[in-house]
């Protein structure tokens, strides 16, 4: 895992070198999760916050005119993973692609895991029926963290 | 765009909504969780509000250890700009008035 899977090139794009398996994963993952977003599942909570913390009608408000366009931004990533899950090379803009989808699994995964900020330093237990989804949740983690150290040496 | 005339109507304000409340300008909170990577927190504070990476860690550190941190402020409008690009982000951010 020590290894960088995402580097910026010479022409302001950048190199995705992923394996076969990992790459067909990340191309099923957003139609699968385009179907929960869909709908009003618990674990999407996190994914359409409140602004307003003491005004519900503020709150109501806000959603009703923002709700929208946020789903249309997380789906719209989502499209662009699944369209250059094997692309060798990623313009900025799809690595932003990237990076928001990436984002949004995490939250909802994270959310259903019930997540700490100690769940790294935590070894898997193979008998935990939540394994699969948390070495998942370990291995988007980990994708992102590449996505972000290289849009971050372009700011 | 064009203009409507229409008759003048009469608009109750609430009890509270005096001119002091309007000079005071609204904040941005960003809260901490455990799902956002702390570099990912730096990144998206950078590229929304310019901060230097040492302004955008320092918040993100707020964040991080004290639950929270205003990263920006000003009238409502602009407030609530903010917090939606937040939340296009996927981070957890509101508004209130200071």
């Amino acid at each position: 895992m020590a290894k960088r899977s995402i580097k910026r090139d010479r022409k302001g794009g950048y190199t995705l070198q992923l394996p076969a398996d990992e790459r067909e994963l990340l191309r099923s993952l957003p139609a699968q999760f385009r179907a929960v977003l869909q709908t009003d599942d618990p674990g999407l909570r996190r994914l359409f916050p409140p602004a307003y913390t003491d005004d519900d009608d503020a709150n109501d408000e806000f959603q009703r005119l923002m709700r929208e366009e946020l789903l249309e931004g997380k789906l719209a990533a989502l499209e662009i993973v699944e369209q250059t899950a094997g692309a060798e090379h990623l313009t900025a803009e799809q690595l932003e692609g990237w990076l928001g989808a990436l984002e949004s699994l995490r939250l909802f995964l994270g959310t259903q895991l019930d997540v700490s900020e100690e769940l790294y330093a935590v070894e898997l237990d193979p008998d935990d029926p939540s394994a699969p989804a948390l070495a998942l949740y370990g291995y988007l983690s980990w994708l992102q963290e590449q996505a972000v150290e290289a849009l971050s040496s372009s700011l | 765009m064009s203009q409507t005339i229409e008759a003048p109507v009469e608009v109750r304000l609430p009890d509270e909504d005096n001119e002091h409340d309007h000079d005071r300008p609204w904040i941005v909170i960003v809260w901490n969780d455990p799902i956002n990577l702390m570099s990912y927190v730096t990144f998206v504070l950078r590229k929304l509000f310019g901060f230097s990476e040492e302004e955008a860690t320092k918040l993100m550190l707020q964040v991080h250890n004290d639950g929270k941190a205003v990263v920006s402020s000003g009238e409502k409008e602009k407030a609530e700009f903010d917090v939606a690009r937040l939340h296009a982000h996927g981070l957890w951010a509101t508004l209130r008035q200071d």
